[in-house]
């Protein structure tokens, strides 16, 4: 993975990736988690910075590429799919990495999602699930549960809750993981899975918002999440199983990876044009006279 | 005898195959070495609805349609009710026994009507070929090509050859043999009437090799000249056969094309291919683009270089799908929030859409900003014969501006680079992500030099928005003043845009032959403008007559708004169909009362009556 001829001796470690920038989230904030699992999953996949490419949305978790050494595209709220996708397409060498979050992601963001998941895009999304709108002080999210209070439903909200592990076993997702912010080290690991994972990974992160979200803490989590890890019977080649295991809310909450396809090809793989290489480093244009004749002939 | 000068229409039900028969017979007068002209006017159906094809031949290259029709092949009874009038004293149409005619309509017309029972004979002819009736019946097209050969006298072995290539390649021997023989058919029974029929068609000597290319092919041609590797689109009329033709295309150039899930990730793909380096564009309709319109603000923020292509058709909303107009010049020059540079090019007949396109490529990336290209539904899908020095694909020269070579970011310190470097003609050098040394955000939200967020400091702010800002000062040079055709000093200036250029220039042919002296002034660039460039040329034009497809002139009211100058009289046509030379001619002519108001038809309004101005005053 690691480019020999850029970097030859040099080891990368989470630091590598350190941005310069001074991180704006509130203290407490599962964000701070998250980023530095990134960071470890990166350094332990060893993974350039100049070979990542983060791409989120708008939010509190899409300020994650801006305090990261790494390649950045900071774009718009819930469009960060096709942009990744585009990204993935000029230039397939690129590790893209889709971080953002659950209003993102689920919610303004929720058409591109079901159509990234059938298409089998090798990116890796990261949604910071915190289930509410904390940016904009606290609305209700698509992940929030049904009868959340906020400032837009005083009643509660009506809908019931977005599952996004079932939405994308359903959807054709080829690797689906849940974590949870509270668990740095689990974090990291699932993270790295995602990221080596060839197609479509969805990893939902667990997380807490300590200031709008006061009943999803990481107190309310801790007794209530369980790793897949631990039970030997479980296995997440079984769609089935993993289905069941997806719906699976309350009392015990499943983390760890949920469901894996393998060897399905990626949208790329099956794009005749790249095989001769990322699209970036074909030569532009320059097509040869005969190229143009034959075209010119099937004109006349 | 009229040699070689006429206008063929053919009019029928979707379905029934006029376009390939027309494309057909094009393809056959190209190589004979004639040009040609070909539109179509087509309902939003699939089966059924009235649709048209119509060819304009000429042994000079034709550059639009021509009002008037000197044979009509009648595929049903509508063609005739619709385009009787159409045809000139000694016209003729040829149909089937079964159609009706009207002899007292014909008589009052001078109009000659040949009538043939072609679906009983390819019926007769299509059943041992193994064709069942409803595809026997499509050969009704080979026969009417048929005829058309034998009254124009044209050779029948230069549209046997087109016969036996179109169908030979893709249906077998057998159907190629049964339209090659209902064509002998059609061709020996209607030679006896060639001495009715005064309009000739006959190769030329020198038959050079011609293109047969619509404007949206060309457009298509323009990217892939310039090195665009990457096009995003969803399907929209008028746009949708640009992505079909790359699509067509992609083996031979080596091209992703990619059908999206809609136009917010068409224009999505596209920004994030050509922010990682590649030539990337998308291509839609009006209704598209306003789904658009936050990631084009983003490409400006973030100064990402891409094409984007807004085939125009009538709106609001949905309006018309099929139809033509040119209702968005102020929505593209103002869309998405605040203020970035953008470039607006309303390319002019197919040899533009060819290399305004390509040009568009340079120019994005030379200022790295979204380029827009404003086309229509007309010029989309209508086709003209080219010349292949017309299009000099291999000539094209890729400027890429000022993006950094692979050696000169192998030469950067890593954490030297910044992405939105300060600079006097705000052009900041753009490397591309990906490279060891050039590690770097870009973001929506107001930033750094680096690419950081920055959205609250005000002396950054500044600093930036001046910068990108300082980028409109900076394509001004570049950007082309708009071209005059026609006499210098005439009195009268027609003033027009994009797809309308070929029928203005007709025009202005047709007023001069007439003896109205007048030129054009027409707009390819259209932003950014050079004021002070522009007033001088405006300064040349004495009565300055607007030309536009939309009801509320508005490229009159963008030159009024950087220039001050006013528009003295407008012809305007919003009933999604194009202009052609001769109605723009005749409307001149009422207009300044050359002529009286002729009978006109009501749907063909022009937006108001003749203005009261002195005929002395346009004679000066």
């Amino acid at each position: 993975m690691i480019d020999t001829k850029v970097m030859p001796e040099f080891k990368l470690t989470p630091k590598s990736y350190e941005g310069e920038r001074e991180v704006t989230w509130c203290p407490g904030c599962g964000d701070f988690g998250i980023l530095n699992s990134v960071k470890q999953a990166l350094a332990q996949l060893q993974i350039p910075p100049h070979q990542a490419y983060f791409i989120s949305g708008i939010g509190c978790g899409s300020k994650l590429p801006d305090y990261l050494h790494a390649n950045g595209y900071l774009g718009l709220h819930g469009r960060s799919l096709p942009m990744a996708q585009g990204a993935k397409l000029a230039n397939h060498e690129l590790k893209v990495i889709v971080t953002v979050g659950d209003g993102d992601a689920y919610g303004i963001g929720a058409g591109h999602f079901v159509h990234a998941l059938r298409r089998n895009s090798d990116i890796t999304m990261i949604v910071e699930d915190n289930k509410v709108y904390a940016l904009t002080k606290g609305q209700y999210s698509p992940t929030s549960t049904k009868g959340w209070i906020a400032s837009t439903t005083p009643d509660g909200a009506i809908e019931i809750e977005f599952n996004p592990v079932v939405m994308a076993i359903a959807g054709g997702a080829t690797f689906v993981a849940r974590t949870f912010s509270g668990d740095p080290k689990h974090m990291a690991q699932v993270f790295a899975k995602a990221i080596q994972h060839k197609g479509f990974a969805l990893v939902d992160v667990l997380q807490s918002c300590v200031v709008y979200n006061l009943v999803n803490t990481v107190e309310w989590y801790r007794p209530r999440v369980y790793k897949l890890d631990d039970d030997a019977s479980y296995n997440p080649h079984d769609y089935d199983a993993a289905m069941k295991k997806a719906h699976e809310w309350g009392d015990r909450i499943p983390i760890g990876v949920l469901y894996v396809e393998e060897g399905r090809p990626t949208y790329e793989d099956q794009v005749k044009a790249l095989e001769q290489g990322p699209l970036v480093k074909q030569p532009l244009g320059g097509y040869s006279k005969a190229t143009w004749d034959e075209f010119r002939a099937s004109m006349m | 005898m009229h040699k070689n000068n006429m206008t063929i229409k053919i009019g029928g039900e979707a379905g029934q195959g006029m376009d390939t028969s027309g494309a057909g017979f094009a393809r056959a007068l190209t190589r004979a070495g004639l040009h040609i002209f070909a539109n179509q006017d087509f309902m939003s159906r699939i089966r059924g609805g009235y649709n048209f094809f119509q060819l304009r031949i000429s042994d000079k290259p034709v550059y639009g349609p021509h009002d008037d029709v000197h044979l009509l092949l009648a595929f049903n009874q509508e063609a005739v009710d619709r385009h009787l009038h159409e045809i000139v004293p000694g016209g003729a149409i040829i149909h089937d026994v079964s159609v009706k005619v009207d002899p007292a309509a014909l008589t009052t017309r001078q109009v000659h009507s040949f009538a043939f029972p072609f679906e009983a004979k390819s019926l007769e002819i299509g059943r041992p070929a193994g064709m069942d009736p409803k595809h026997a019946k499509q050969m009704l097209n080979t026969a009417a090509l048929g005829v058309t050969a034998a009254i124009t006298d044209f050779p029948f072995d230069r549209i046997a050859e087109v016969i036996r290539q179109n169908f030979g390649k893709k249906k077998g021997t057998a159907i190629a043999d049964a339209n090659l023989a209902i064509a002998q058919w059609a061709y020996d029974e209607a030679r006896q009437y060639a001495d009715q029929f005064d309009w000739k068609l006959v190769p030329l000597p020198d038959a050079q090799p011609q293109m047969i290319i619509n404007g949206n092919q060309a457009i298509g041609l323009g990217a892939i000249a310039a090195g665009c590797k990457f096009i995003s689109a969803y399907p929209m009329t008028p746009a949708t056969s640009i992505i079909e033709f790359m699509t067509s295309q992609a083996k031979r150039f080596n091209l992703v094309t990619k059908q999206t899930e809609d136009e917010l990730a068409a224009i999505l793909f596209a920004i994030g291919a050509a922010q990682t380096g590649v030539r990337a564009m998308t291509a839609t309709s009006g209704g598209g683009f306003s789904l658009m319109v936050e990631a084009l603000g983003m490409a400006g923020m973030a100064e990402t270089p891409l094409v984007v292509v807004d085939s125009q058709r009538p709106g609001p909303s949905t309006g018309m799908p099929t139809r033509t107009g040119q209702g968005d010049l102020l929505f593209v020059m103002h869309a998405s929030q605040d203020e970035f540079p953008r470039i607006v090019i309303a390319p002019g007949g197919v040899e533009s859409c060819y290399a305004d396109t390509a040009r568009a490529f340079n120019l994005a990336e030379k200022y790295q900003c979204p380029v827009l290209i404003l086309t229509e539904g007309f010029q989309a899908f209508a086709s003209r014969s080219v010349g292949i020095e017309e299009m000099p694909f291999e000539e094209f020269v890729i400027d890429r501006g000022k993006t950094l070579t692979e050696a000169e970011m192998n030469a950067l310190t890593p954490g030297e680079y910044k992405r939105y470097a300060i600079t006097a003609d705000g052009i900041s050098p753009r490397a591309r992500q990906g490279h060891p040394n050039t590690t770097f955000t870009v973001t929506s939200d107001e930033h750094t030099e680096y690419g950081r967020i920055e959205d609250e400091d005000a002396a950054n702010r500044i600093a930036q928005h001046e910068k990108r800002m300082r980028k409109i000062e900076t394509m001004k040079q570049e950007m082309r003043m708009p071209e005059w055709y026609g006499p210098k000093n005439a009195p009268i200036t027609l003033m027009g845009w994009g797809a309308t250029r070929h029928a203005i220039r007709e025009a202005i042919d047709i007023l001069n032959a007439d003896g109205i002296k007048a030129n054009a002034l027409h707009f390819i660039d259209i932003y950014p403008l050079d004021e002070a460039r522009l007033e001088k040329e405006l300064d040349k034009a004495q009565y300055l007559i607007d030309v536009e497809g939309n009801y509320t002139a508005q490229l009159a009211q963008v030159v009024r708004v950087y220039t001050g100058r006013a528009v003295d009289d407008k012809i305007l046509k919003y009933n999604g169909r194009p202009f052609s030379g001769i109605e723009i001619a005749n409307t001149v002519k009422v207009r300044t009362q050359h002529e009286a108001p002729r009978a006109k038809s009501s749907h063909n309004g022009h937006g108001g009556a003749p203005k009261r101005i002195s005929r002395r005053k346009v004679q000066a």
